[in-house]
């Protein structure tokens, strides 16, 4: 079982990294306008047309 | 005379060159405005950035100069049809906007220990009915022991200082329940950890925590949206004054930013921005947001007048007087506080609940323990089925009864135009029997609207609105907006001229238009009619007049058949006179009607109604309506009305349309019905769990699935709350 050695820390690792990430989000107010943000990734006019 | 905008108040300095400006948006109704206000405003000089949040109607600019002027930019969302008003975020909403971002990381450290925990839980499980170690199982155990209890004594932290605050106050609330749910949990948890016994119940608390941290982040979600769209159209109300500075110039200010002494100017035609005594100028007042009345009184210098109030038709200057001897709303707001706390404060559904279900548990868990000791198990076992008891009732699915409803609920409302004030609400609003109405301002539109415009052709009507659009008089509006309602798209006439106090002429295809008084436009004044009033209309050789006046809301009968027959009473009691509201009584087949009456005696009426064990509704909009407002079971208010009555008001309903009035008391009862069923549900899973915990059959295994599966079906069930009988356009 010496398997769990690797194995028990890294899948705890993996969720600590996904549970940071989030707390960066949430920092960083990628939760303050959802509504908004579903709408802009459709919003290309950052694409010039020369 | 030139009129500066003054901004400075709402600016906001982040560093040195760089201030930020928030601003409410009205006017948004798709998603292609991101993008059209963004690339708007890009040319506008000084301004770094613009950014829209959809989410909130609100605009965020960043300035690079403390003395900036805005005034291009407001121009340039003016042209594309958006109205802004500059924002102060108040501190009731940062604060709220703080503890639902601490609620969401609660809610993500709870999420991430649930996860792994129940990984290491089910390998536990399974190991447990084929070959798992001891030694195996204890280091699982301990691992999760690692995870749950830091992560247990965060995210759990929302439930524990509300229970510590209820058992403080003596009193009894469902946190009080899940907190000892919780700590019980883990305590035996780890006790039995330490002895290498077979089961421990980590994942069960961390579930516990995640899923009742799910209800509380939707129902700060929701709220935050209903309470952002509440602040923008307060935002939007805010009246500006027009301040005669020292040296003669005139500058644009918001009314808070005055003070005593000051000298403002208020054009014809506007809301009178402060209480004050006029210094020249005569006019005729409109004061049917504060006293109800719909007749005009004429005031001269020396007279005072009230913030809220209507100037009619002449320019005035006036002197602000003192914030502390505003009289009547001083009076006013010592009516409201009386009522408020007389307000018995009302018990939630889920707390009453609480009160009965947490002393029921403990004692039956006290009972179990006793139970086995006597048929001879040792204390040991006894206690840990006893602490079993305890954590399979700790109240889940009966705590997210309530708060999941409340969330469908007041979504509900949101796209129905309402906008909740108070969770509690809900339940108040449901139990209403009585409705009492004001008259002017909810019943009728706030505004005057179109009556009569017969004399002048489709055409003729259609100039004028374009016309009207070039004045910010509400009767100019009221041709642009009845114009507006058959030609969607109207645009002014870029020469356009307003001619204050007479009117707007402009010259079309070489013939002069005008739009205005009779006398402006050369046609004979009519008759003089209570609550009417004529604007003329001259292009070239074709004249006509056009009334406009207070109107009642287009739905308004509908609806109070509508309410009749569910069964409520209806009554109007109004600050106008007795013949005005006779006529609106008889057109609505309302009965019961009084006219002339004063605030004091509208709370009064509405407390002796209270007395009699009626559940009253009171829908008012005006400054006289707030006390009765306060004093009501449950409140409601358009968002026209005046400030201290929304305060004072439980919900908000904006539009033209009465019909919000119905949609609510629907929406309520059959949130309060799906509410009840859902406290049936979790009770119902209790007499199932609780006898299979007493007799000692519950294993962490059926503890997780038992409380999850309960919680969930809870929760599908709120989502029957969204559809009621609502009102058919």
């Amino acid at each position: 079982m010496t398997i769990l050695l690797y194995l028990v820390p890294a899948a705890l690792g993996l969720g600590l990294l996904a549970l940071a990430a989030f707390m960066w989000s949430l920092r960083s107010g990628q939760y303050d306008d959802l509504d908004g943000a579903a709408h802009r990734i459709l919003n290309d006019d950052d694409v010039r047309v020369d | 005379m030139k009129i500066a905008a003054d901004y400075s108040t709402y600016l906001r300095p982040e560093s040195k060159d760089h201030f930020n400006l928030e601003w409410a948006v009205e006017g948004i109704s798709s998603a292609d405005a991101i993008a059209e206000i963004e690339s708007a405003l890009v040319s506008i000089p000084g301004l770094l950035r613009a950014r829209l949040n959809f989410t909130t109607r609100r605009l965020t600019t960043e300035w690079t100069e403390a003395d900036c002027d805005p005034s291009p930019a407001i121009r340039t969302l003016e042209r594309l049809g958006y109205r802004v008003a500059p924002f102060v975020g108040d501190s009731e909403e940062s604060e709220e906007d703080r503890y639902t971002r601490w609620l969401l990381r609660c809610l993500a450290v709870s999420g991430f220990a649930a996860v792994n925990v129940m990984l290491l839980s089910v390998s536990v499980w399974a190991g447990n009915v084929t070959d798992i170690t001891p030694e195996t199982r204890d280091l699982f155990h301990w691992l999760s022991a690692l995870i749950a209890l830091p992560a247990a004594g965060f995210s759990g932290q929302p439930f524990f200082y509300k229970a510590l605050r209820a058992l403080r106050q003596g009193d009894m609330t469902m946190d009080v329940p899940i907190s000892i749910g919780i700590t019980l949990a883990l305590g035996m948890s780890v006790y039995e950890t330490a002895h290498h016994a077979e089961h421990a119940y980590f994942d069960s608390a961390l579930m516990l925590i995640f899923f009742l941290l799910s209800g509380r982040v939707l129902d700060h979600a929701m709220r935050k949206k209903t309470r952002s769209a509440a602040a923008n159209l307060a935002a939007l109300r805010i009246p500006v004054a027009s301040k005669i500075n020292a040296d003669g110039h005139v500058s644009d200010v918001p009314s808070d930013a005055l003070s005593a002494g000051d000298l403002i100017h208020i054009a014809a035609g506007s809301r009178i921005a402060a209480d004050g005594i006029i210094e020249t100028g005569q006019s005729q007042i409109d004061s049917s947001l504060v006293t109800g009345e719909t007749e005009l009184t004429a005031v001269k210098p020396g007279d005072l007048v009230y913030a809220g109030t209507f100037n009619h038709h002449g320019a005035l200057t006036i002197r602000v007087v003192a914030a502390g001897s505003r009289t009547l709303l001083a009076d006013i707001g010592k009516l409201i506080d009386e009522a408020l706390t007389n307000r018995s404060r009302y018990v939630q559904l889920a707390d009453r609940i609480a009160r009965i279900y947490a002393p029921i548990v403990h004692i039956a868990a006290a009972l179990t323990a006793m139970m086995w000791i006597a048929l001879g198990t040792s204390v040991h076992d006894a206690l840990i089925i006893a602490i079993a008891v305890l954590i399979i009732t700790c109240p889940c699915a009966l705590a997210l009864a309530a708060p999941v409803v409340q969330v469908i609920t007041s979504g509900a409302l949101f796209r129905k135009g309402l906008l909740i004030r108070a969770g509690d609400m809900i339940e108040r609003m449901a139990e209403i029997d009585t409705i009492i109405f004001d008259k002017t301002g909810t019943l009728t539109l706030p505004e005057p609207s179109l009556i009569d415009a017969s004399q002048l052709s489709d055409k003729a009507m259609l100039m004028a609105g374009r016309l009207a659009l070039s004045s910010h008089h509400p009767l100019a509006r009221a041709v642009s907006e009845a114009v507006r309602e058959k030609q969607k798209r109207l645009e002014p006439y870029p020469d356009a001229q307003e001619i204050t106090g007479s009117g707007i002429q402009c010259v079309i295809d070489g013939v002069e238009a005008r739009l205005g008084s009779p006398s402006f436009c050369n046609v004979t004044a009519p008759v003089w009619k209570e609550n009417v009033s004529y604007l003329a209309f001259r292009f070239g050789s074709e004249a006509g007049l056009i009334s406009v006046g207070q109107s009642l809301r287009a739905d308004a009968a509908d609806t109070i058949n509508k309410l009749k027959a569910k069964g409520y009473q209806i009554m109007i009691l109004s600050g106008d006179h007795s013949d005005i509201v006779r006529k609106v009584a008889n057109d609505l087949s309302i009965s019961d009607w009084r006219g002339h009456v004063l605030p004091k005696e509208k709370r009064d009426l509405l407390v002796a109604m209270k007395d009699q064990g009626r559940k009253v509704l009171m829908v008012g909009d005006g400054l006289n309506d707030a006390p009765a407002l306060a004093a009501a079971t449950a409140s409601l208010s358009p968002a026209t009305g005046a400030d201290v009555t929304q305060a004072a008001a439980d919900a908000i309903f904006t539009g033209k349309r009465l019909s919000p009035v119905f949609d609510m008391l629907m929406l309520t009862r059959k949130g309060r019905r799906v509410m009840i069923e859902n406290f049936g549900l979790a009770l119902i899973y209790n007499l199932i769990a609780v006898p299979l915990a007493v007799l000692g059959f519950v294993t962490p295994l059926i503890a997780a699935a038992a409380m999850s599966g309960s919680s969930i079906i809870v929760a599908l069930n709120a989502l029957r709350a969204r559809h009621a009988e609502t009102f058919k356009s």
